[in-house]
């Protein structure tokens, strides 16, 4: 039984993809569409093979840029959460702060951080990455830690317990998965500012900047394969993510 | 071990009030007059909102009273909870589930500040004595509610208190397991010999466990019947004897004379 | 209440974040701070960092110096409308398809295991990089006689990344009541479409709300972003780089435009607040 339910789950959408190929393929083929556009999967995978060294090393580029940005901003976000906890005016500061943060186009910042650093080194960018990635994973730290279930509470109460024996006993281990379920929506939007970034001039390096300057060259197949490569990029950081997070909150509730 | 000249728990003019907003206050407990004695049992019975609950908490120190004394072995409540006089158990077993049953077990023996190879014994015996051995390396979420209930009870009695407080414990088991963790309490509950104030709201839990049991009404909570039950063993058959539909009876016409009262 | 108090707290932060500014430019060096030539704290001279009133002062002041023109108030409100109207376009579009998928989601087993994995992972990838290659589009094609204006590839990407947010929180939504619920309709022998309508779709807003939220500010950024990539004129993403680029002789420009895009994202989401007030009656838990 649960061997038909999981071929289905993973046959059903692998199928349907295939099918979504040859139908791009044959429209693109039939109806002679051209490639600016929409180019054909298999001009994409052509692209996509005669540029892989090249496809590797912006991969490279954007990917460091993302990590290291991601790295800085959980490491800034876990240190002000919890700052944040113990002096409340930080949390009251910096909450209303990330849900407007989160309605800005961050990545708007590039321009002028290359103005206010160096429009040569990647650090602008990365700066962005840090400022995206902090606010998920502040508000969900922040959350993990205050959140705290009244039965624990009161058994640490009963226990004559508090401040940081209760801290590191329960706060600490049940602020875990909340952080990692911030790190999960962090390291997705890392990539995307990351590739995003570049699109603001600076570095010609990472992928963002190849996708632009093959579009600009009306060569839209090979601008396909570094999407492809980006979109390859993100699934790579966002499946670490996920498995550090189911890793991090196994059998617990799960965190909606 | 116990020194049998002073209660295990003693009220004396126990009142509580808490404060509803805007409601103005409202009285959970009022003129509550109890004692426990040392290695008693004791259940408190009532329906919803009788105040059996905060009246457990009253003597964990988990809530104020606001009037009327509390002592627990002679001592203040709060004093008996900074000395670890009690060990308590909830409706939610409440296990921390990042930690394994073993590393539950240990929990208040590492808070205060046991060594490893002593929290290890033991939490090997408790868990010999609650019949989970072999689960001693699991995760609470792989266990069976029951077995959580009954890690949570392993827990409670780790620093082999003399007094254990439990508010429902068994309130989420099907009756089925809720008899098989009955029939452990009683055997857990004789073999150290410790007091119990037990709350529930199932006639034949508390009379099945109970040397008294204390039925309370609700607005304002109070107690208004202590049936002494006089069963000489608890074993398979209690259930089925005579003398215990005759106490369950009692305890029934107890609740039902209070809710008669209310009605008229 | 609490809406206003943390609005307080927010013109707080945005206060606190101008006096950093102010006072990392008293102390800070106008050549930053490098180690290994890697710049890592910034210039603090006035061309790097402009001051905060002057940034404010140049929102009065004319956009270019010749005659009649404009101030960079008028010039930046005015992009800032143009991006509006394509995100309102683009949300609009992506909230109707998003909705669309998950009812048709909802309704077929099959089509669910096809497209939801396909619809989670792409809000985890970025595919907003798309945008480049949209840029072809422009003049090449019509729709229904119409000739497609460059306006329209903007919208699609903004429409595109708003659409998915929608998808998976509508879905969610709709697969929110209990079983007791279903049990229910079906006891009553309710159609499909009677228990959409009296269970599922009420059932739902509690979870859309978050996801309109999630939406509107998608299409903000999938507009700036496009802009920028499809070298769309008249729109705030495009002023930000024009201004950035003019930065050299006027370093307060590209912030007064980069202020804009920021008010852009927080009207959005205001706007969509208020319909959350609105749609309050179904969601008695608050989103």
């Amino acid at each position: 039984m649960t061997i038909v339910l999981a071929t289905r789950r993973i046959l059903t959408p692998v199928l349907a993809g295939v099918l979504l190929l040859v139908f791009w393929q044959l429209v693109v083929d039939l109806r002679d569409i051209p490639g600016y556009l929409l180019p054909s999967p298999e001009a994409i995978g052509t692209q996509v093979r005669q540029n892989f060294s090249d496809i590797l090393t912006a991969s490279r580029a954007s990917g460091t840029n993302a990590l290291v940005g991601l790295l800085a901003g959980i490491a800034l976000a876990v240190a002000a959460a919890v700052v944040a906890v113990w002096v409340p005016p930080v949390e009251r500061l910096l909450t209303p702060l990330a849900s407007a943060v989160s309605a800005m186009p961050i990545v708007a910042l590039a321009p002028v951080l290359s103005i206010m650093f160096s429009a040569t080194s990647d650090l602008p960018r990365r700066i962005v990455v840090a400022i995206v990635a902090f606010f998920p994973v502040f508000v969900t730290t922040v959350r993990g830690l205050t959140r705290i279930e009244q039965v624990h509470a009161e058994l640490m109460r009963s226990y004559a317990v508090g401040g940081w024996t209760l801290t590191r006993l329960v706060r600490l281990p049940g602020a875990v998965p909340y952080l990692f379920t911030g790190i999960r929506v962090a390291a997705s939007l890392a990539v995307i500012s990351a590739v995003v970034a570049e699109y603001f001039g600076g570095l010609q390096n990472g992928l963002g900047s190849r996708i632009t300057s093959a579009a600009a060259n009306t060569a839209y197949a090979r601008a396909w394969a570094y999407v492809v490569a980006a979109i390859g990029l993100g699934l790579v950081f966002y499946l670490a993510a996920l498995a550090a997070e189911r890793l991090a909150s196994r059998g617990r509730v799960p965190i909606s | 071990m116990t020194d049998q000249s002073v209660a295990a728990v003693s009220l004396t003019g126990v009142d509580k009030t808490f404060d509803a907003g805007r409601a103005g206050a409202v009285t959970a407990l009022s003129g509550i007059d109890l004692a426990v004695a040392p290695g008693e049992f004791v259940s408190l019975i009532g329906p919803s909102g009788c105040g059996k609950s905060t009246l457990m908490r009253l003597v964990a120190d988990l809530e104020r009273p606001s009037a009327g004394t509390i002592s627990v072995f002679g001592k203040s409540a709060h004093q008996a909870r900074l000395d670890q006089d009690y060990g308590i158990a909830f409706q939610a077993a409440g296990l921390l589930p990042w930690r394994s049953v073993r590393a539950n077990v240990e929990l208040p023996l590492q808070v205060h500040g046991m060594g490893r190879a002593g929290r290890a014994a033991r939490a090997d015996e408790l868990l010999e004595l609650v019949g989970l051995a072999e689960f001693a390396g699991h995760r609470p979420d792989q266990l069976s509610g029951g077995m959580q209930q009954r890690v949570a009870i392993a827990r409670a009695l780790a620093e082999r208190p003399r007094l254990l407080l439990m508010d429902e414990p068994f309130g989420a088991l099907d009756e089925m397991t809720r008899e098989r963790m009955q029939g452990e309490l009683v055997r857990l509950s004789t073999q150290t010999g410790c007091a119990v104030i037990f709350v529930t709201h199932s006639i034949p839990e508390a009379v099945y466990l109970s040397d008294r049991v204390v039925v309370m009404s609700p607005r304002p909570g109070r107690i208004s019947a202590v049936v002494p039950i006089e069963l000489s063993d608890r074993n398979e058959d209690t259930r089925e004897e005579p003398g215990f539909f005759a106490a369950v009876t009692a305890v029934r016409e107890a609740l039902r004379a209070r809710a008669s009262v209310e009605l008229s | 209440m609490v809406r206003l108090r943390s609005v307080l707290y927010g013109g707080a932060a945005l206060a606190v974040i101008l006096l950093l500014w102010e006072g990392y430019k008293l102390v800070g060096s106008p050549q930053g701070w490098s180690v290994n030539e890697v710049r890592l704290l910034p210039r603090a001279d006035d061309s790097s960092m402009p001051h905060v009133w002057t940034v404010a002062e140049r929102f009065t002041q004319p956009e270019i110096s010749a005659e009649g023109s404009s101030s960079v108030l008028v010039a930046v409100l005015r992009a800032a409308w143009f991006s509006f109207r394509i995100s309102l376009a683009g949300w609009l579009g992506g909230v109707l398809v998003g909705v669309a998928l998950a009812v048709l989601m909802q309704r077929f087993r099959t089509a669910r295991d096809a497209l939801l994995p396909y619809v989670v992972i792409s809000q985890t990838v970025p595919l907003v990089a798309i945008a480049p290659v949209v840029v072809g589009w422009g003049g090449q094609l019509a729709v229904l006689g119409q000739p497609w204006q460059p306006w329209m590839s903007v919208a699609v990407i903004s429409g595109y990344l708003a659409f998915f947010p929608v998808a998976v929180g509508m879905l969610r939504g709709l697969d929110s009541p209990g079983p007791a619920q279903i049990a229910l309709m079906q006891a009553y022998a309710a159609s499909w479409w009677q228990t959409l309508v009296r269970l599922r779709l009420p059932a739902s807003v509690g979870h859309l709300v978050p996801a309109l939220r999630l939406a509107a500010a998608a299409s903000v950024i999938g507009t700036i972003v496009a802009e920028i990539s499809t070298g769309t004129r008249g729109g705030i993403g495009r002023l930000i780089i024009e201004y950035a680029q003019a930065a050299t002789g006027d370093p307060a420009r590209p912030w007064t435009a980069i202020a804009g895009a920021a008010a852009l994202g927080l009207v959005v989401a205001a706007l969509v607040s208020a319909l959350d007030l609105a749609l309050a009656r179904f969601n008695p838990a608050g989103a």
